[in-house]
C-alpha cells in the first residue's frame, strides 16, 4: 500500500505541511510525519512510497488543493522524481542527518532500522577510557562557537569525582552532568532545531554516550522557548527512550544509569554562553560566570558538567558507529568531519547542507543556494551568526573550516551563512549588532554594557555624516576595547559584524 | 509559549499546589516556578512573585530579578492573539524591517486587529531563517509572512477558537 511523508518539521509546518497532512488523511491514506530533508524551499514537500522503506518520489510546495483534486502524479509540474537523487540531497555528505526527513522521529523501531543505536552499542562494549579516545580520535570539536576539542573536555569531566549537588549535604547522592546546549540563539541557525524534530533519538544516544565515557548519570536539555515543535518532540523520545530502556536505572539492560530532563530557556540570547546557562538552568538571571572554575570542574549546581551544543554530541553516536578514523579522514586540518552549514536570509535555495570541513563558502551559497531569493547581486554574506563578520563577495572562495575562516578575519560559529543581496545597507546592519549587544548583555562588564549603547550613537553620528573621520576613530577605538575588555564572548566578537561592515562597506556609512 | 483564548483567574491555593510540587521535583526551580506561572495565568502577577518567594525560600527581589532579566516574562496579561515578527538578520535580508512597518499600519488602521494582537514585540529568530520574514501568531510559526497572510492567520485562529502550540491539527 501506498506510504505519504509529510514533515511535521516546525519550518514545513510553517508552510502549511499539517494541512497537507490532514488532507490525505481524511482520504484514507496513510501518513507518516518525519522531519525535513531540509531543501526547505521546497516546503511543504510531500514524498510517497510503495511500502515503508521503499524509494521515495516527491512533490515540492505541495497545497491542500493538490492532495484533494488527486493532482499528485508524475505530470504534476512540482513532481521531482525519486528525491534522494535530487543534487542538493546526493551532493551532500550526511553523517549527523543521516536519519534527518527519513524515520518518523518518535519511532524506536524506525531509528533503529536506520542504524540507530549502533553508536551507544558499540561504546558499551569498550571501555570508557576507549570512548574517550575515539572521540580524541575523531578530531571532533565544539559546533556550538568556540570549537573546543569535545574529547579534551570529556577526559576533564572524566578525571573529576561525582559531587554532590550545591547545597545539598556532602554525604548525599553524587552526580555529573551532561547538559547540552540547544539555545541556538544565532540568528540563520536552525540546525539544532532540525535535528532535534527530525532525529531526536540521536541526541539522547550522544548524550548516553558522553554519559558513559566520563561517569555521568544525570543530562540536562537546554532548549531555547521559540522551539515548541522541538520541545513536544523531544519530551516525546525523551518518554519513549525510557520506555525503550535506552535511559533509565539501566541503559540497554546494564547497570549503568543516566536519565535526561528538557528545560526551557525564557527569551535571553546571552544564555546560549554556556556559564549564563548554567545560571538560568539554576533558575537566576543569565549572568556569565567569570572563569575559573570550567564548567568541566564546577558545573551545573556545582558538579563536573560537559556542556556541548547540540550537533557536537548527534556527531557522537556515528563516531562511534562508524569508526573514529573514518569521520578524522573527512574535511581539513584540524576541522575534521563534516560541519551542518545553514544557508539562511536572502536565498534561492535555503536549506540544510551536511558537508566535510572544506567546502567553499561560494559552492554553498551559489551551487546549493542558487544565488539570491530576489535574484539580485549578493552583497554580504554574513557568516557564524550575529557575532560572525560580514563577507563581500570577492571574498566567498574561503573553505570553510576553522583555521581558513580565523585566516580571513571571519568564524565559523554555528555554520550559519545569511545572504544579503545589494539593497542591505551595511551601516544599518553595524548598528542591529550594537543594538542587539546593548539589548542582550547580561549588564557584568562594562565595555559590553556601556559600550553597546555608545556604539549605536557613534554609528548614527556617523550615518548623519557628523565628524566622519572622529567617528570612525572612535568607532574603531570602542571595538578594540570591546574586544580585548570583555568577560565573554558577546561583548568581544559584537565588533566582528561592526567593523567587517566598515571595512568592507565603507561607502554605506557616508 | 502558548496561547490560550481565556486564562483562569489567579488562584493562589491552585497555585501553592502546583508549585509545590514542582519545587519537589525540580532542583534550581525559581525561573521554573515563573514560567509555570506563565503557563497557567498567561502572565506573572504580583502575588506569584511573593508566593514563588516563599515557597523556594529566596527573598522576592531574587524573584523579581529573575522574573525581569527574561524577555518572555511578562507582568501584565497577554493579548489574545500575540503576534510577534523576527527582527534578526536573516529575516532583515528578505525584507523583514518593511513587513515590520507594514503590520503596524496595519493595526494602527484596524482598531480590533490591533486589540486582539497587542504590540509587536519583535522576536530575535524564529529558526525558520530559510523562509523568511518569520513570524508566530497565536503560538504558530509562519514562513515568508506578508501582511495578508498574518492578517488572514489571525482571523483563522480568531474564527476557530484558539489553537495551542503548532499548526492546525
Ligand atoms: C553570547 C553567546 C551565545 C552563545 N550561544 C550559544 C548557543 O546558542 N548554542 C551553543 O551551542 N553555544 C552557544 N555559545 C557557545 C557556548 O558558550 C559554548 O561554547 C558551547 O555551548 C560549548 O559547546 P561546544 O563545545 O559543543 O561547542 C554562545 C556563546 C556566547 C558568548
Ligand atoms: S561581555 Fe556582555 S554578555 Fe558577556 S559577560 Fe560582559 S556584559 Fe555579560
Ligand atoms: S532570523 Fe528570522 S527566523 Fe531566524
Amino acid at each position: 500500500m501506498t506510504v505519504w511523508f509529510v514533515p511535521r518539521d516546525a519550518a514545513a509546518k510553517s508552510m502549511g505541511a499539517d494541512g497537507i497532512a490532514s488532507a490525505l488523511l481524511a482520504r484514507g491514506e496513510e501518513v507518516i510525519r518525519t522531519g525535513s530533508r531540509g531543501m526547505l524551499w521546497l516546503e511543504p514537500l510531500v514524498e510517497c512510497a510503495s511500502e515503508r522503506n521503499g524509494s521515495r518520489v516527491g512533490w515540492s510546495n505541495v497545497t491542500v488543493a493538490d492532495v484533494n483534486e488527486d493532482r499528485l502524479d508524475t505530470d504534476h509540474p512540482a513532481y521531482l522524481g525519486e528525491v534522494d537523487l535530487l543534487t542538493y540531497l546526493s551532493r551532500q555528505q550526511r553523517w549527523i542527518y543521516e536519519r534527518v526527513g527519513i524515520i518518523d522521529p518518535l519511532d524506536p523501531q524506525d531509528f533503529q532500522h536506520h542504524g540507530g543505536l549502533a553508536g551507544l552499542k558499540a561504546a558499551m562494549a569498550m571501555a570508557p577510557a576507549d570512548v574517550l579516545e575515539a572521540v580524541k580520535t575523531s578530531g571532533l570539536r565544539g559546533r556550538g562557537g568556540a570549537g573546543f576539542p569535545a574529547g579534551i573536555k570529556w577526559q576533564t569531566v572524566a578525571d573529576q569525582e561525582p559531587q554532590p549537588l550545591r547545597g545539598q549535604p556532602s554525604r548525599a547522592t553524587r552526580h555529573k552532568f551532561i547538559c547540552v546546549n540547544a539555545d541556538e540563539g544565532d540568528s540563520g541557525t536552525f540546525a539544532d532545531r532540525m535535528l532535534m524534530e527530525g532525529d531526536p533519538f540521536s541526541l539522547l544516544e550522544g548524550m548516553a554516550i558522553a554519559a558513559y565515557a566520563v561517569g555521568a548519570d544525570r543530562g540536562m536539555i537546554y532548549l531555547r522557548s521559540e522551539y515548541p515543535e522541538a520541545w513536544d518532540i523531544l519530551c516525546g523520545a525523551i518518554e519513549a527512550a525510557r520506555s525503550e530502556g535506552w535511559l533509565g536505572e539501566s541503559v540497554l539492560g546494564s547497570n549503568f544509569a543516566f536519565d535526561v530532563e528538557v528545560r526551557l530557556g525564557a527569551g535571553s540570547y546571552v544564555c546560549g554562553e554556556e556559564t549564563a546557562m548554567l545560571e538560568s538552568l539554576e533558575g537566576r538571571r543569565g549572568m556569565v560566570r567569570a572563569k575559573p572554575p570550567l564548567p568541566a570542574i564546577k558545573g551545573l549546581f556545582g558538579v563536573p558538567t560537559v556542556i556541548n551544543n547540540v550537533l557536537t554530541i548527534a556527531s557522537v553516536p556515528g563516531i562511534l558507529a562508524r569508526g573514529a578514523e573514518a569521520y578524522a579522514a573527512l574535511g581539513c586540518e584540524r576541522s575534521r568531519g563534516t560541519q551542518v552549514f545553514q544557508l539562511a536570509g536572502n536565498i534561492a535555495q535555503g536549506g540544510i547542507v551536511e558537508m566535510a570541513f572544506g567546502v567553499s563558502a561560494r559552492e554553498l551559497v551559489e551551487d546549493f543556494g542558487g544565488g539570491t531569493l530576489s535574484g539580485r547581486p549578493v552583497k554580504a554574506v554574513q557568516i557564524g551568526g550575529p557575532l560572525g563578520a560580514y563577507i563581500p563577495p570577492d571574498q566567498l572562495d574561503v573553505p570553510m573550516a576553522y583555521e581558513a575562516l580565523a585566516d580571513a578575519g571571519a568564524m565559523l560559529g554555528h555554520g550559519g551563512l545569511v545572504v544579503f543581496d545589494d539593497s542591505a545597507d551595511m551601516a544599518e546592519q553595524a548598528r542591529f549588532a550594537m543594538e542587539c549587544c546593548a539589548e542582550e548583555s547580561c549588564g557584568k562588564c562594562t565595555p559590553c554594557r556601556i559600550g553597546a549603547v555608545r556604539g549605536v550613537e557613534v554609528i548614527d553620528r556617523l550615518r548623519q555624516g557628523d565628524n566622519i573621520e572622529t567617528q570612525t576613530l572612535l568607532l574603531r577605538d570602542l571595538c578594540d576595547v570591546m574586544k580585548q575588555g570583555s568577560l565573554c564572548a558577546m561583548g568581544g566578537l559584537t565588533p566582528n559584524p561592526v567593523l567587517s561592515a566598515l571595512d568592507h562597506f565603507a561607502e554605506d556609512f557616508r | 509559549m502558548i496561547s490560550r483564548s481565556a486564562f483562569p483567574q489567579w488562584n493562589e491555593s491552585d497555585a501553592r499546589a502546583r508549585l509545590t510540587s514542582l519545587i519537589r521535583e525540580h532542583d534550581g526551580p525559581v525561573l521554573l516556578c515563573l514560567q509555570d506561572v506563565q503557563m497557567v495565568y498567561g502572565f506573572v502577577p504580583t502575588a506569584a512573585v511573593e508566593l514563588i518567594a516563599e515557597l523556594c525560600n529566596v527573598s522576592r527581589a531574587d524573584v523579581t530579578g529573575v522574573l525581569t532579566f527574561y524577555a518572555d516574562l511578562r507582568t501584565t496579561p497577554p493579548p489574545a492573539i500575540p503576534v510577534r515578527l523576527c527582527a534578526a538578520e536573516a529575516c532583515q535580508a528578505v525584507g523583514g524591517r518593511a513587513l515590520a512597518q507594514a503590520w503596524q499600519q496595519a493595526c494602527d488602521q484596524d482598531d480590533q486587529l490591533a486589540v486582539d494582537t497587542g504590540v509587536d514585540e519583535p522576536i530575535f529568530c524564529l529558526g525558520n531563517c530559510a523562509l523568511g520574514p518569520a513570524a508566530m501568531v497565536g503560538g504558530q510559526l509562519m514562513g515568508r509572512a506578508t501582511v495578508m497572510s498574518l492578517k488572514e492567520r489571525v482571523a483563522g485562529i480568531r474564527d476557530g477558537g484558539r489553537s495551542s502550540v503548532g499548526g492546525e491539527s
